[in-house]
């Protein structure tokens, strides 16, 4: 137990050495010493609930995912069929019920329709899966069902998308390294460092930023439309709050044949040159804005409304077609809505509403105030145990001390910052366990020693006893420690994930520390100076 | 230099003379802790029941307007909120929960946070908010059952691998010890109805960790006398074991309570209730680890042959196979 081959000890110490000096680059951040810039420095970053930010997360609705499919495909439908030679006639569309079904008028023609739809239910995957299941009922009737592998995969695209926007959106804002990931399903975690006040970031994405152009329906009577109630084909489009142009608060637009506004390359905040109010300018892309011209020439003198979210920003009149490729969104906007509402359209529209369903805001001050009393507390604590450990032990007490505690931090400091792990306030409850643990380590050993020496064991048997029998007990307790560790990374959320990877890193550090290195320094010292009796 | 000696050496104290009241107490205990829970329950944080948590600093006030800040947020109609004083008497917490039967709206949580804030800061100019936690009723439930979830298997596992290294008994015996500490600790926090959250969750597995730690630690040494002093009677065994061991869990125990002190009284206020926990909880396990997790082992009959080898199937067909002395293969 007490022999150390000349390789051992030097790459034992050289381990030591290498990860305490990773922990260099974060020690440095608590003094006003900056390491010259091109040196490669990992650094643990410090969690919101110690550095002060914002923590959102963010949730998508599954059934938006699926209404939305459903209404994709029904316009490929009547596409397709009304495309087909002869054309088919199709009626009594739905798409409750999480799948859309629809009959075929002439009964002749159900095979000529199921045939041209086939193509549409293909999967866009390399599996072959079908993304669309298809049956016909009763003779005539049609019934589309979205398989659910064809859900999963467009809940997944849609999700995958949504990150991209999301973070277009956050980096617009200026802020700084904002941390997007995807979480489970259908969250988004977003972390912003040093951000207090989240409800600019909350509105921002909270906002879709789904454009439609559609065609205003003004056959429709503000009698039916006060109740609710639409001309077929038509679907009912309520103002957004304050822009209401006449003195109804809904109107009737078309349901189909609109365009959207995702195929944008610009968008940016200007002023309308005749009445000076605020507006934003769109360009369309090749493809967008020849849509948009197709739209506006079909349309001249009608109106249309322009649809933001669901909700209608105004209904001009086309004066003239727009072939340009470049069109301008009134509204009644400030400034500041009409530059955020460009950010929004910019990144490009999100594919699926997101819903802030938990918010952690920490204050700068709240955080300094944490960090600062959590240090000294540290300190003042630490202190005391050296204190303690020394009384208690002596020389072993020492070398307790520096391999256990001291190295032990470093060395888990340094392991955090190569893997560029996130301390947070659990996560130093971790760590206090942690040394606990490696104290504890220490004094199973050292109490060992000391009941095999009134055995009347001589020293090096002792010592070597000591190390051997306790490393049984200190064996077990860490596997155990690290089952418990393990579990809680795999099925805790937050603050006990932060917990569970400082305990994961220091239980390994621990043992290397605590037992190893303080081991081969005992040794050391036992060959160098032969002590007749040990003072412990 | 003369070293420190808190216990001294060959300590001979008879445990297990106590076992029954010890035990008696404990049973009453964890049933004072049970009934605790069933009548007070516990003060469940937004964490767990959803609502916001925000913290607001009066920077021009030497005392946070305590009634005010209640009787404004009140008025917005979603229930009367709970405001504490937290860390200096200008600073306070303000706790909303979710109106009931709300489950099904994840934006209301967020909402109700941003009426809040913005009220209380056009009520209050000199109003500094200083953290926000805002929690829907979907995510409060999920946080709630990972924690248990994950508090449980960590339970489970831990004790099937005891069962594996040890005998069943031991296993057991550290199950039992291990939920003896959880429930006495969820009992001062019901009593005391400090707040309960995720962090104390975090409180809850780290003691879990030490007191495991302990058992571990003197079920070794019962093990290892188990196969020293075979003919030694049980309750001697264990007396002794326990009392080899003394010295350590004592030593241990006071080191950690050195750093939990030091970290209660000048740490931050946010982690008060989670030192707090794991404070208590090292009293508690200390004292399962001395009284409690050997008497368990008598109870659940391990004998002093528990770990001698036993003759395994295939050694005894071999040993029979040489006895009627049949050629080897």
């Amino acid at each position: 137990m007490l022999e150390f081959s000349i390789f051992k000890k030097v790459w034992y110490w050289g381990i030591a050495a290498v990860l305490c000096l990773l922990s260099v680059p974060t020690l440095l951040t608590f003094t006003n010493i900056h390491l010259p810039a091109g040196v490669p420095a990992p650094k643990v970053n410090l969690g919101l609930d110690l550095a002060g930010g914002s923590r959102l997360l963010l949730e998508a609705d599954r059934n938006q995912v699926v209404q939305q499919r459903l209404q994709g495909m029904e316009e490929s439908v009547r596409t397709k069929l009304g495309a087909a030679e002869p054309a088919i006639g199709i009626g009594d569309v739905s798409s409750r019920g999480g799948r859309l079904t629809f009959t075929v008028r002439d009964t002749s023609q159900v095979d000529a329709a199921r045939e041209a739809l086939l193509p549409l239910t293909n999967g866009a995957g390399l599996t072959g899966q079908r993304d669309w299941d298809i049956s016909v009922v009763n003779g005539n009737q049609f019934v589309l069902a979205p398989t659910s592998a064809g859900i999963d995969l467009e809940v997944s695209n849609a999700m995958e998308t949504a990150v991209e926007v999301v973070r277009k959106r956050i980096d617009a804002l200026g802020t700084k390294e904002p941390d997007i990931r995807r979480l489970g399903g259908t969250r988004i975690d977003v972390q912003v460092p040093g951000l207090q006040d989240p409800a600019a970031l909350k509105a921002l994405l909270g906002q879709t930023a789904k454009l439609e152009f559609k065609m205003v329906d003004e056959t429709a009577s503000p009698a039916d439309l006060a109740q609710g109630i639409a001309p077929p084909g038509d679907e009912i489009a309520p103002y957004a709050e304050g822009m209401a142009e006449g003195p109804s608060p809904v109107i009737a637009v078309k349901r189909l044949g609109g365009i959207t506004g995702d195929q944008l390359t610009n968008a940016k905040q200007g002023f309308d040159q005749q009445n000076n109010r605020a507006v934003v300018n769109i360009t369309f892309n090749q493809q967008g804005g020849e849509k948009f011209a197709a739209l506006t020439s079909a349309n001249v003198g009608k109106r249309f409304a322009i649809i933001l979210d669901g909700k209608v920003l105004s209904a001009p009149s086309i004066n003239e077609a727009i072939l340009g490729g470049s069109a301008q969104i009134s509204g009644s906007f400030t400034t500041k809505s009409a530059t955020q509402l460009a950010i929004a359209l910019r990144s490009g529209a999100l594919p699926v509403d997101l819903k802030v369903v938990e918010e952690r805001t920490v204050g700068p001050d709240l955080g300094a105030e944490a960090i600062h009393k959590g240090a000294v507390a540290m300190g003042v604590g630490t202190l005391a145990l050296v204190l303690f450990i020394i009384l208690t032990y002596g020389r072993f007490g020492i070398y307790a001390c520096i391999c256990a505690l001291a190295i032990n931090i470093l060395m888990i400091l340094g392991v955090m910052a190569v893997f560029g792990t996130t301390l947070t306030l659990p996560g130093i409850a971790g760590f206090v366990l942690t040394l606990g643990a490696a104290v504890d380590a220490n004094v199973l050993i050292n109490e060992r020693i000391r009941e095999e020496r009134s055995k009347g064991r001589r020293v090096v048997q002792s010592v070597e006893l000591g190390y051997k029998e306790a490393s049984r007990a200190i064996f077990d307790a860490n596997i155990t420690n690290s089952i418990a560790a393990l579990l809680m990374f795999a099925f805790g959320s937050g603050p006990v994930r932060g917990f569970a990877v400082v305990l994961m890193i220091g239980i390994v550090t621990s043992v290397f520390t605590a037992v190893t290195l303080t081991r081969m320094w005992v040794a050391g010292w036992l060959r160098k100076a032969r002590p007749s009796d040990l003072n412990l | 230099m003369k070293l420190l000696k808190l216990i001294p050496d060959n300590t001979n104290i008879h445990f297990l003379k106590w076992q029954w009241p010890f035990f008696i107490s404990n049973i009453v205990l964890m049933v004072a802790s049970v009934v605790l829970l069933f009548t007070h329950g516990l003060n469940l944080g937004v964490d767990f029941v959803g609502g916001q948590m925000i913290r607001v600093t009066f920077e021009r006030s030497a005392t946070a307007p305590v009634d005010a800040l209640t009787k404004t947020v009140d008025k917005l109609g979603y229930g009367e909120p709970v405001v504490q004083n937290f860390g200096k008497p200008n600073e306070v917490s303000l706790r909303m929960r979710l109106p009931e039967g709300t489950e099904a709206q994840p934006q209301l949580a967020d909402a109700m946070a941003q009426k809040i804030t913005t009220t209380v800061k056009q009520a209050f100019p000199d109003a500094r908010i200083d953290g926000v936690d805002s929690v829907s009723g979907k995510v409060s439930g999920e946080l709630l059952k990972t924690g248990v979830l994950a508090l449980s298997l960590a339970m489970l596992c831990i004790s099937i691998y005891i069962w594996v290294r040890f005998e069943w008994q031991f296993a057991a015996g550290a199950l039992f010890a291990l939920i003896q500490d959880i429930l006495l600790t969820v009992g001062m926090f019901s009593l005391t109805q400090m707040e309960f959250d995720l962090n104390i969750v975090a409180a809850l597995l780290t003691l879990l960790g030490y007191s495991l730690n302990d058992k571990i630690v003197v079920y070794d040494r019962i093990r290892e006398n188990l196969k020293k002093h075979r003919r030694m009677p049980m309750a001697e065994l264990l007396d002794l074991s326990v009392n080899e061991t003394l010295s350590r869990t004592v030593v241990t125990s006071l080191s950690i309570l050195i750093m939990l002190v030091a970290l209660l009284l000048l740490g931050p206020d946010v982690i008060f209730g989670f030192t707090a926990a794991i404070t208590l909880g090292i009293f508690i396990g200390t004292y399962s680890s001395i009284f409690m997790s050997a008497p368990i082992l008598i109870w659940l009959g391990v004998k002093s042959d528990s770990f001698v080898q036993t003759e395994s199937a295939i050694d005894r067909q071999e040993r029979l196979a040489r006895e009627r002395g049949q050629p080897q293969p």
